[in-house]
């Protein structure tokens, strides 16, 4: 079944829809006719580059600008991570701890869905490479900042407690322990969600995205589970290296609870 | 036995003071003054320069989590991270003795945490210490939660874990229990540990 071409009369009319809300907003004194247009417009503008972008990086099959292109998603996936705290780590780890994290699980996990699951032609291929790594990557993000987030309210909220298990003899780890466990359930939180509800609750978007552009269903379902199991590991790595590395930034080596090392609550 | 030499953080001033087996020292001093951050430096929870052993052993020779058991900081707000109370005891067998000389019931350990009011908690987590023998107790205002009773069961345990040899360094509001129980007061003023005069010195041996 071929593709139906969609002309740009067709989402005009689609984006007619807008008018409605904003009326809306409007008739109900919402105040989302602003923020609406500019998001929708954000959205066109962001979408089409981004074609442009791929149309470009898919014709040219460059190893270098596929890489280039992985290191802009990593690096505005940072700087997102970043923006989920309520406090960040300070010194260099304030954004390093996050982004490094996800880029490595990330990119291992890529690494091996292209060299073994997938195997593309050349394996670097940005067809395949560049639309998992923004979905491993989304979803890693979500979880590294969840649980970043989480400790450290947590260590900041606990202090006392930790404070208690330091001073009766134990590590930093184990003093730790209880506030690093809920971080790392916290950011596996979503993607756990994600698989139990998928396919009963809601048809993920890439499933649907193959079935619209005529890809048999069982061929579009083994790519969304590989997609969930990638994006399962990417997390649970990435949370986990996330956690260990702010763990050992708010401590030191006289196991010691470093809070000095949290810049201030900023929101 | 315990010997702190230019013991100092950015609040504190250089700090040099000893307590002997079986001595109990008193801190005292306006709020703010830095005793709790005195304790603190000693038991290693803040970074500090200076230092401090415990007869010939050096602090900085052992793991900061040996030293801390060795001497042990209770603080003067207790803090919990499981939801019953036993599970906070290294052996909770052995701390049913210490939870009935602090006037409170063997099934105290079974306790949730969220039950126990501030006086409970503030015994309890004393007597979590206790359990695990320490050589040197830095103890910052341990009794300050408490009715009279309960501060005298807490000082009869002092008592006798200083005729064990145990030596104690504590922080306390009431002069009057500074008199009880130490062989000498040090005063605390705006970060600086006031050396007595040595004929006053003299006089608390």
């Amino acid at each position: 079944m071929p593709l139906i071409p969609l002309s740009y009369w067709d989402l005009a009319a689609a984006g007619l829809l807008l008018l409605v809300n904003g009326a809306l907003s409007v008739a109900m004194a919402l105040r989302l006719e602003r923020p609406l247009l500019l998001a929708a417009v954000r959205m066109v503008v962001q979408l089409s580059l981004v074609g442009l972008v791929l149309n470009q990086l898919f014709a040219l099959r460059s190893p270098w600008l596929t890489l280039g292109m992985a290191a802009v998603m990593v690096g505005f996936a940072g700087h997102e991570i970043l923006g989920r705290q309520d406090r960040t780590l300070s010194g260099g780890w304030t954004y390093g701890l996050g982004a490094g994290s996800m880029a490595f699980a990330a990119s291992l996990v890529m690494l091996m869905a292209l060299t073994t699951a997938i195997r593309p032609d050349p394996w670097y291929d940005p067809r395949y490479a560049i639309p998992m790594l923004g979905m491993v990557l989304g979803n890693t993000m979500s979880g590294v900042s969840l649980a970043l987030n989480t400790l450290s309210n947590a260590a900041v909220r606990e202090r006392a407690a930790i404070e208690a298990r330091l001073a009766l003899g134990s590590s930093r780890w184990e003093a730790l322990r209880t506030q690093q466990r809920q971080a790392l359930r916290t950011g596996m939180m979503p993607i756990v969600n994600a698989m139990a509800a998928t396919g009963v609750v809601s048809l993920p978007g890439m499933m649907t995205g193959q079935i619209l552009g005529g890809v048999n269903p069982n061929e579009a379902v083994k790519y969304q589970i590989l997609i969930m199991f990638l994006i399962a590991g990417a997390t649970g790595l990435g949370v986990l290296l996330a956690t260990f590395g702010a763990v050992h930034r708010l401590t030191d080596a006289r196991d010691r609870l470093r809070l000095d090392r949290l810049n201030a609550y900023d929101r | 036995m315990l010997s702190v030499h230019d013991l100092a953080t950015p609040v504190l001033k250089p700090a040099s003071l000893s307590v002997a087996e079986g001595e109990c020292v008193a801190v005292q001093g306006p709020s703010g003054a830095g005793k709790s951050v005195l304790l603190r430096a000693i038991a290693d929870l803040d970074p500090n320069t200076g230092t401090v052993s415990l007869g010939d052993r050096s602090r900085e020779a052992m793991p900061a989590p040996a030293w801390r058991r060795l001497v042990a900081y209770v603080a003067a707000e207790s803090g919990w991270w499981l939801e019953r109370v036993g599970d906070h005891f290294a052996d909770p067998g052995a701390a049913l003795p210490l939870v009935e000389a602090l006037d409170l019931p063997a099934g105290a350990l079974e306790w949730p945490v969220a039950r126990l009011s501030t006086g409970e908690r503030q015994r309890l987590a004393f007597a979590r210490t206790l359990v695990q023998r320490p050589a040197v107790l830095l103890l910052d205002e341990p009794t300050a939660a408490l009715d009279e009773a309960s501060v005298d069961r807490v000082e009869t345990l002092l008592r006798a874990e200083l005729a064990r040899g145990v030596a104690i360094l504590i922080v306390t509001h009431a002069a009057a229990q500074a008199e009880r129980l130490a062989n000498r007061t040090l005063r605390m003023e705006m970060g600086r540990l006031l050396v007595p005069p040595p004929a006053e010195l003299g006089e608390g041996h």
